[in-house]
């Protein structure tokens, strides 16, 4: 797939954003806080880092996407419907009767999703096993990309996984940490602290790198860079703040497990189509 | 022909573990097929996959104790084209494992093996923990997954090899334990199609794993007092022969079901839903009655949890004065 340059990553990211606004706001429930604050580090794997076919989603020489953090999932279709697995419109299906758009990702019910994930960490396991299997078969070109939340640092099967790609040293992989400090009872420094979670990674011989989860270029920088490092596997930790975009959700760990209702889509609309007045929305 | 062996019921029939047949099986299986690849969690002696990993090293995975991690990975490698088969204690995979198996595996249709060994109290000196009496319960809940407990060596390397070239999750379970060798390279198995091991018109006894050998054992004493008493292999309790078990209760009017496991949601259960909706007949069930083992020697704590031939019989004579 042809790859976006910087600027128009930027509007993309906008578009992917407005996805998420409109189908959280049709399913009446969901994630509101973390596909949001993932919608700049998806459309940067989506639209530059990952080497993919929408037309061909089995394609055999793809990269692999795992998204382990299941409940992120609206930024996930909305990146993808973008990208041209689906059509747009199915988007307003979510968590719906007969939607192919289940309320967390099934392998088998749409184009583009790798696997299955919902309970927590189960994506590490998965993304280590794509791994593995492509380094058994020698496959150098193509790489696995896991995407984790911070939350689910807490569970015990996420060290397993990375003990495992560490000892294996599983340079074909690259895991990023959606680090928005929210979880659904509150901080997570507060339920269960993470810190120090580099030095955490690096003593299970990962190769850490930090970026500004909203910097474009930082994101895509780093994904090269991982491709770079031969002796282990890399995790990025992605700094993010929930909510992003839109100023009534940023930052509270609230928005976490919650959608908008009518008024608050709307703001959180017209918010995300100015870029915060800064241009001209469409729609008005 | 069943060509069953033909030593059955004789002192000096011989005996294997049927998690050698898993050891043999899996070596068999990676011959015809280089996508097999075996994975455990430290315990590849006693899963009897050892002689695997020294032949194929390449294709052997050591997880490390991390049974969910290695549930996941067999789950992602099995996504991505292998046919991964994951060994350890059925207590700690699918015990320890089961939301992995759940979701990873069955959820996504993850063409994954699960290999559940030290089934039964017959682990012996272990104790209660490392006695597998629930695995049966918690794998047949599954949607998508096949589930398979073999009665001997010889059907337990059959099944690994039938199960390892079919599309789909599985499970099957396997003993510690030598336990008789019923059946012989020539008698029939096929997944999903119980076998009647032995004719009879007055009881049938449905069972499935090593302690079917029991239920031979009680047809043979039995025929000494004119009760004609026929056996069923039930090896697959996923998806389960309908037809076998329904004609089998309809000839005799009376069923027992022996395995050793909790009665509660295993291979008895399985064969009493069959039987409560396609053809209701008194059901006896000879099985770990809801309590956990203990330490002690397989053939004395089958004794004492009442799994052995004498528990056999006695529910024979139960059914039948139950029988209509």
């Amino acid at each position: 797939m042809q790859k976006l340059s910087i600027n128009e990553l930027k509007y993309k990211a906008n578009d992917v954003r407005q996805d998420i606004i409109e189908m959280l706001l049709e399913a009446g429930s969901g994630h509101s806080a973390g596909p949001l604050g993932m919608a700049d580090v998806f459309t940067a794997l989506y639209f530059n880092v990952l080497n993919h076919q929408p037309e061909i989603p089995k394609w055999p020489d793809r990269d692999f996407l795992v998204l382990s953090c299941g409940h992120i999932n609206p930024v996930l279709y909305a990146s993808l419907a973008e990208a041209g697995y689906f059509p747009k419109e199915e988007l307003k299906t979510l968590r719906k009767l007969n939607s192919r758009l289940q309320g967390h990702p099934h392998n088998l019910s749409l184009p583009g999703l790798e696997t299955t994930s919902g309970p927590l960490a189960q994506g590490v396991s998965q993304s280590v096993g794509f791994a593995y299997g492509l380094m058994m078969d020698r496959k150098k070109s193509q790489r696995v990309y896991l995407i984790m939340s911070d939350g689910e640092q807490q569970e015990g099967q996420t060290w397993e996984g990375v003990m495992f790609a560490g000892k294996y040293k599983l340079h074909n992989l690259t895991a990023i940490i959606d680090r928005n400090n929210i979880q659904i009872d509150g901080y997570t420094e507060d339920i269960m602290p993470l810190e120090n979670l580099k030095a955490k990674y690096e003593a299970f011989n990962w190769h850490v790198l930090e970026v500004d989860g909203h910097n474009l270029q930082e994101i895509i920088d780093a994904c090269y860079e991982a491709k770079a490092i031969y002796e282990k596997p890399t995790v990025i930790i992605a700094h993010t703040i929930p909510g992003k975009g839109v100023d009534f959700m940023e930052g509270d760990y609230k928005w976490h497990g919650s959608p908008p209702d009518k008024a608050q889509a709307k703001l959180a609309l017209d918010e995300i189509r100015t870029l915060r007045g800064q241009i001209k929305s469409e729609h008005e | 022909m069943l060509n069953l062996n033909l030593k059955i019921g004789q002192e000096d029939i011989e005996q294997e573990a049927t998690r050698k047949g898993y050891g043999q099986g899996v070596l068999d299986l990676a011959l015809e097929d280089e996508r097999v690849v075996v994975l455990t969690a430290d315990l590849a002696e006693s899963t009897q996959v050892l002689e695997f990993a020294k032949k194929y090293p390449q294709r052997f995975i050591e997880c490390g104790v991390a049974e969910q991690n290695m549930m996941g990975i067999a789950a992602g490698l099995a996504l991505y084209g292998k046919v991964p088969f994951v060994s350890s204690y059925a207590v700690f995979s699918p015990g320890r494992s089961w939301d992995q198996l759940r979701v990873s595996v069955c959820y996504s249709r993850a063409n994954v093996k699960v290999a559940g060994a030290h089934t039964g109290v017959s682990v012996g000196p272990d104790g209660a923990t490392h006695q597998a009496l629930e695995d049966i319960a918690i794998t047949r809940v599954l949607p998508n997954l096949t589930v398979v407990v073999p009665c001997d060596f010889v059907e337990a390397r059959k099944a690994v090899v039938a199960l390892g070239r079919m599309e789909g999750s599985a499970y099957f379970r396997v003993g510690r334990s030598k336990t008789p060798l019923i059946t012989t390279v020539e008698t029939p198995f096929v997944v999903g199609k119980a076998e009647v091991f032995r004719e009879g018109d007055d009881v049938v006894v449905i069972g499935s794993g090593p302690v079917l050998y029991n239920a031979l054992l009680t047809a043979i004493d039995l025929e000494k007092e004119g009760i004609s008493c026929m056996v069923v292999n039930n090896h697959t309790i996923k998806p389960i022969d309908i037809q076998t078990i329904k004609s089998a209760a309809k000839k005799c009017g009376a069923v027992v079901t022996v395995e050793e496991h909790q009665i509660m949601a295993g291979c008895g259960s399985a064969v009493a839903e069959v039987l409560a909706l396609h053809y209701p007949v008194p059901v006896e069930m000879v099985g770990m009655q809801n309590t956990f083992g203990e330490s002690g020697k397989p053939e004395e704590l089958l004794a004492k949890y009442k799994m052995d031939k004498a528990a056999v019989v006695e529910a024979v004579r139960r059914v039948l004065k139950r029988k209509m």
